[in-house]
């Protein structure tokens, strides 16, 4: 039953990946919803509860930032979503995605990028999924790999190492090898931590692009004016609770004031 | 004396110089690429832990075979490799214990119990070809076990250069996409093992090892591309072979040390040398 919804599932990314530049639709096909449900979930780590009794869902085509100050679990719940991290109590449900129809950007400084290897090889490694371990990058994916470091400004340092690009060029890598993976769930770790202005407009707008194609966005973010302006959903983390819902419902100044502390008037201030 | 003769007399006159020749350029042709990629996963020190956990094994094997048997003690050195690799990793997943803190405290047992076992029913003799080797006594028969070792894993880097690259540079991603990077890790460390015993019979359980690190080094210090610095390391340690052996033959000194020796001048002269060693001085760090 679980191979049998597998391959089925195998065929209908194909299908999907025929008109990758079209509309995502969200699939609803026999078992595979694509929604990702938590149910009273918890997670621990080294004996300590994280967060415990967190309830919502992922829908199919949703852009969720999950927010929240530091040791609140953020990575934690990016990696119980990825099945990384089992849970405690509770259940997770993946409504029929596969480990492959993920998208992963990792946090950039886990990423050794004294590796000596160049540019173009960082990005076909996005596109593992499709051209499978061994066999060759074809002409096919080698165009796509090409199109995908235009897309991010990359057009020229193709031929590059990776450890001659500056950080804003690396995560424009990170991103144009999401780019190949043409997953339908893109979960990033900190996508924008410690970039400029124009590098962080320019990737923000391609995430934008994603959600526009109906693949589901699952961020964790820092900057709650970021959040506010392109994020519909949020799940903020504190006290190892999660309150999750719309974002202007959520991104209120007193829920604000209890997950980050603070005065009050901090968060009314804040630009929306 | 002719330059030629100075080169060529040595292999031309003796069996043993030309077998040694083919073992220690066999040798490092399998073990450079090896190193490269040891060294690039951070894992120089791993290197040096399981050179010293092959020991017990081998000495075992010695001791069941009643002599030295490349076979027996063949095998037993890959078998206590991989078991040091499996519980070092278990070890470091289940604990506070970096991996390094947990492969040293495997290897310095590893060695002990080595030196042990062999002290125990061997001659002193025995123990210093365990330990340090014997190139200049090698027989077709482990000539042809190091060839097969060498093609094998030339041929296996090939085979899982993509997905080892990509676990290499990012094991999160890999992992997170549905990539089961641990099944080539694991492939790796076999390599990693199997060179060691090629290596052993030749240079010993403590210099086999300096096959795969001090080319690798080198390599490393002249280009930033990988496969060009697999093959420099390779080339590296079969210059090496035959630099060594000649050194070793017309001054009458030991064969594997002159060998190993041979591999460090050359990695100091390209620390010296090369662009980006001493002379690049700070200015280029390797991460950010």
């Amino acid at each position: 039953m679980v191979a049998a919804s597998g391959l089925h599932d195998r065929a209908v990314r194909r299908i999907v990946g025929a008109d990758r530049v079209g509309h995502l639709h969200p699939m609803t096909v026999g078992t595979t919803t694509g929604t990702i449900r938590l149910e009273d979930a918890g997670a621990m780590m080294g004996g300590q509860t994280v967060w415990q009794h967190v309830t919502g869902s992922f829908r199919p085509g949703s852009m969720t930032a999950i927010a929240g100050a530091n040791g609140t679990g953020k990575s934690t719940l990016l990696r119980a979503i990825l099945g990384e991290v089992p849970l405690a109590h509770g259940t997770l449900t993946r409504g029929g995605l596969g480990p492959r129809d993920f998208g992963y950007l990792p946090q950039a400084r886990i990423i050794d990028r004294g590796f000596p290897i160049s540019v173009t090889d960082m990005v076909l490694g996005g596109a593992w999924q499709q051209t499978g371990f061994f066999g060759g990058a074809g002409r096919a994916v080698r165009l796509r790999a090409a199109s995908a470091l235009q897309r991010v400004n990359l057009g020229g340092q193709a031929q590059r190492m990776i450890a001659a690009l500056s950080a804003g060029q690396f995560q424009r890598l990170l991103f144009a090898r999401l780019l190949m993976t043409d997953a339908r769930v893109i979960v990033l770790d900190e996508p924008f931590t410690a970039l400029d202005a124009p590098t962080t407009r320019d990737l923000l707008e391609l995430v934008c692009e994603w959600h526009a194609q109906g693949r589901t966005i699952i961020a964790v973010l820092h900057d709650i004016h970021q959040i506010r302006t392109c994020f519909p959903d949020v799940v903020l983390l504190h006290g190892g609770q999660a309150t999750w819902g719309r974002t202007p419902d959520i991104l209120t100044p007193v829920i604000l004031q209890r997950a980050y502390g603070g005065t009050r008037d901090r968060w009314t201030d804040m630009p929306s | 004396m002719s330059i030629l003769s100075v080169l060529w007399d040595p292999f031309a006159s003796f069996g043993f110089m030309r077998r040694a020749l083919v073992a220690s350029m066999t040798l490092g042709m399998g073990a450079g690429p090896v190193g490269v990629m040891l060294q690039l996963r951070r894992m120089s020190l791993i290197g040096d832990a399981m050179s010293h956990a092959i020991l017990p094994g081998a000495a075992i094997g010695f001791l069941l075979a009643g002599g030295l048997s490349l076979t027996a003690m063949g095998i037993g050195g890959i078998a206590a490799g991989l078991g040091v690799a499996l519980l070092a990793g278990l070890v470091s997943r289940r604990t506070q214990l970096a991996e390094d803190a947990s492969f040293a405290s495997f290897y310095l047992t590893s060695l002990a119990l080595g030196v042990l076992i062999v002290s125990a029913r061997g001659s002193n003799i025995d123990l210093l070809h365990v330990l340090f080797g014997t190139i200049l006594g090698i027989d077709a028969s482990a000539l042809c076990l190091m060839g097969g070792i060498t093609t094998l894993s030339i041929v296996m880097l090939s085979i899982i250069w993509r997905p080892l690259v990509m676990e290499c540079v990012d094991p999160g991603f890999m992992r997170m996409t549905g990539g089961r990077g641990g099944i080539y890790h694991m492939v790796f460390l076999f390599l990693v093992v199997i060179n060691l015993v090629a290596g052993f019979e030749a240079l010993g359980t403590l210099m086999s090892v300096g096959m795969m690190m001090v080319p690798a080094a080198t390599a490393r210090l002249w280009t930033r591309r990988l496969l060009p610095m697999m093959v420099l390391s390779a080339a590296t340690g079969m210059a090496a072979g035959l630099i060594g052996l000649l050194v070793s033959y017309h001054y009458r000194l030991a064969a594997g040390p002159s060998i190993i020796l041979t591999c460090s001048v050359l990695y100091i002269l390209s620390l010296v040398m090369s662009p980006a060693g001493l002379r690049a001085g700070r200015h280029i760090h390797e991460t950010s």
